[in-house]
């Protein structure tokens, strides 16, 4: 493996990160000041996805979609909300688990049923099509440096509503210690459902980043989800800050160990035992990086102090 | 608000009443049976969760076998059972009983997943219903596992990536010049299906293999193996990346900018060319059918098809569409007797139909003796995206498992 090849999948690894951060941020938070475990945030991302794939194929646009995308995803969170998560605060976790994962199932045959089952596409704009030559055959396509520059840009926004806003002081203090904050005179469920209105806005927009590179389907979701409870988890749950390096972090010892436990396994193994245990070492990678972290922090890396 | 609530006021109808009602709606049923009992097909796909496309082709191949056979199979009044498998085993072990003992079906046809067959595949021929695979072929029943009860209409799995293997060695088009492939670098999600098609091409592959690369099944973003496979330069990939799979990795592959020959199977194809889109044109597969194969049979069923379902078949429509012409002539060479088991075996191994195959006929082990093609992804001048052939590369030819195969006798 040169240093070039290296260098590439940092770069990979970051542009995962990214996104995983953007999906991350939204559940961080619900689950930190609301406490509540939302399964079906991952769907959230999905809504997304398929609202700049209806949007792109009815304008032809995918700047008009992304623009429409973003209030839509918002409004669909808020409907979420105020149906089903709503009637579910008060409750105890494994019935939140319960009915969110609910929630997914109908979500993700709602959008089967009106979009089809089939995976749809959402051309790259033209504005950033192309690629930067990397290496000798390979382009490093414009359009992902765009989400890497983007997903920043709202990394760095973010940083600022919730460290340098009154609603951001409000949502840092619910974290801490929610009771206390509404015994102040908050209206802590119009704060909730700030927090998940905009949670959910960030994962949609992270559907729509991701749509011209990855399949729109149903379910395409589920899986990330998975990878962004790991997030919020070694970050620290409800710390955006935690959620971010934590996110990096992730992104990268899962790209990295994809592309190197294989060789590093051919060290101790033949050729094809060493591709097989290195391609399955490597996706238990990010558990156990997980696991190692959570031994020496439980609250993980940036606990929010509660009381 | 009070009138939608005084519907749960129903009972006072009175209870009596709505049983006698819904006992003479059951007995109606049962007085058609006696009078003509028509040929009750279960179709068997998965309509529900991410592959659904997949057995979507399946159930309208067959139902469109069906409408151009007029409902009729052999000149019996015939009725097709659709079936969800769910892709769950349990799921489809249970519905498909239910189809046999409650519905009393004649024939299971579909199952695109070779899991699901291998569930389901007990439970039907122990009850001596014939089972016909429109699509799944795992080798351990082309070969030990064969069964008098079982027949495919599809192929052998492992035979579309052996194709690949051997049209890599005579060569493939790239840049206006046919090239045999010397160095190949190989693709897959790490699970079986994904090792057996690895297997599948090296039984056949006579040049060198740079690496091989698993991914996990829920991999989503593949510019790590991108950067690994431009790093290696191979002549050529081959993978096998079905369903969402397929759709992610030709367009990165395409985004990535990499300048060499894609050799696939299972990843090009109409189930899901209308996602893959341009990026998908100029990729290599191998396959028993394509939409352009040149008989009369084949023309009509792609345009009534396009006509009928608005959207390019796929080979899982193509094969369960076979399946329905086979059904008919079988019941047509017995005479609408459906009791004779042994017949109606003689009947289905006969394979009196015109296939949209061409060359079709049943080896010794039920499965197909068939020709396979090394085809390519093209736009139709409708501007839809379809697999084209390029040339034969195996004539009928028998899969390498039939000599495995013991028939036993029924």
């Amino acid at each position: 493996m040169t240093t070039q090849l290296l260098l590439i999948q940092g770069l990979n690894g970051l542009q995962l990160g990214i996104l995983l951060f953007l999906i991350a941020a939204g559940l961080t938070l619900v689950f930190g000041v609301m406490d509540f475990i939302n399964l079906a945030h991952g769907v959230q991302y999905m809504i997304g996805a398929y609202l700049a794939a209806w949007i792109a194929a009815a304008t032809g646009s995918f700047w008009v979609a992304l623009v429409l995308a973003l209030p839509l995803a918002l409004a669909l969170g808020l409907l979420l909300e105020f149906l089903v998560f709503r009637h579910l605060y008060d409750r105890d976790h494994l019935q939140q688990v319960l009915a969110t994962f609910g929630v997914i199932l109908v979500v993700n045959q709602g959008v089967k049923w009106l979009f089809g089952a089939a995976p749809l596409q959402v051309p790259t704009p033209e504005l950033l099509t192309g690629g930067i030559r990397l290496m000798e055959g390979l382009l490093y396509p414009t359009y992902r440096i765009a989400i890497i520059a983007g997903g920043l840009a709202v990394a760095g926004l973010l940083w600022w509503l919730v460290e340098r806003t009154k609603v951001g002081m409000l949502v840092r203090a619910g974290a801490t210690n929610a009771p206390m904050v509404a015994a102040l005179g908050v209206d802590i469920r119009r704060l909730f459902m700030i927090v998940f209105g905009f949670g959910a806005m960030l994962a949609g927009f992270a559907g729509v980043l991701a749509a011209p590179i990855l399949s729109v389907e149903p379910g395409m979701g589920d899986n990330l989800l998975i990878l962004a409870f790991v997030v919020i988890v070694i970050g620290g749950i409800g710390s955006v800050r935690g959620a971010f390096l934590a996110a990096l972090l992730v992104g990268l010892v899962e790209t990295l160990g994809r592309s190197l436990m294989p060789d590093l396994m051919r060290l101790f193994l033949s050729a094809s035992d060493a591709r097989q245990v290195g391609a399955a070492l490597a996706s238990m990678l990010v558990y156990i990086a997980m696991a190692a972290i959570l031994a020496f922090r439980p609250a993980g890396l940036f606990p929010v102090r509660t009381s | 608000m009070t009138g939608f609530w005084t519907v749960g006021g129903a009972p006072r109808l009175g209870r009596r009443a709505l049983m006698g009602a819904a006992a003479g709606a059951l007995a109606l049923p049962g007085v058609a049976r006696a009078q003509a009992a028509p040929v009750k097909v279960g179709v068997v796909a998965v309509l529900t969760g991410p592959q659904a496309a997949l057995g979507t082709h399946l159930r309208d191949g067959f139902l469109l076998g069906m409408r151009h056979l007029e409902n009729r199979l052999g000149g019996r009044a015939a009725e097709a059972i659709i079936i969800d498998d769910e892709l769950r085993p349990d799921a489809a072990v249970t519905k498909v009983r239910a189809a046999i003992e409650r519905d009393r079906v004649d024939f299971v046809v579909g199952v695109v997943f070779s899991n699901i067959l291998q569930a389901i595949i007990r439970p039907v021929t122990e009850s001596q219903t014939f089972l016909i695979s429109t699509n799944a072929g795992p080798s351990p029943i082309a070969g030990r596992g064969c069964s008098p009860f079982f027949f495919a209409a599809s192929y052998v799995n492992d035979q579309n990536h052996a194709v690949m293997g051997a049209a890599a060695n005579d060569g493939v088009e790239h840049g206006g010049q046919v090239r045999p492939v010397r160095r190949a670098m190989l693709i897959t999600p790490n699970y079986q299906a994904g090792r057996d098609a690895m297997a599948g091409f090296k039984s056949q592959f006579r040049g060198e293999v740079v690496d091989e690369i698993y991914v996990p099944l829920t991999i989503t973003d593949f510019s790590a193996e991108l950067a690994q496979i431009a790093a290696r330069r191979p002549d050529a990939i081959y993978t096998f990346m079905p369903g969402g799979l397929g759709v992610q990795f030709v367009r990165q592959f395409r985004q990535a900018g990499i300048n060499i020959p894609v050799l696939s199977a299972f990843t090009v194809d109409e189930a899901v060319l209308p996602a893959q889109g341009e990026a998908a044109l100029g990729l290599f597969t191998g396959t028993s059918w394509t939409p352009t194969l040149p008989n009369e049979q084949n023309a009509r069923f792609v345009n009534d098809f396009l006509g009928q379902y608005n959207y390019v078949p796929a080979s899982y429509a193509a094969h369960a569409y076979d399946c329905a012409m086979l059904l008919d002539s079988a019941v047509r060479r017995v005479g609408g007797n459906l009791a004779d088991k042994g017949g109606l075996r003689a009947a289905i191994r006969a394979a009196d139909f015109r296939s949209v195959r061409q060359n079709f006929r049943f080896g010794s082990n039920h499965f197909p003796v068939q020709d396979f093609w090394l085809a390519r992804v093209g736009r139709r001048a409708d501007g839809r995206f379809q697999t084209e052939h390029v040339r034969k590369v195996f004539d009928t030819i028998v899969d390498p498992f039939a000599a495995e195969c013991r028939m036993p006798a029924a």
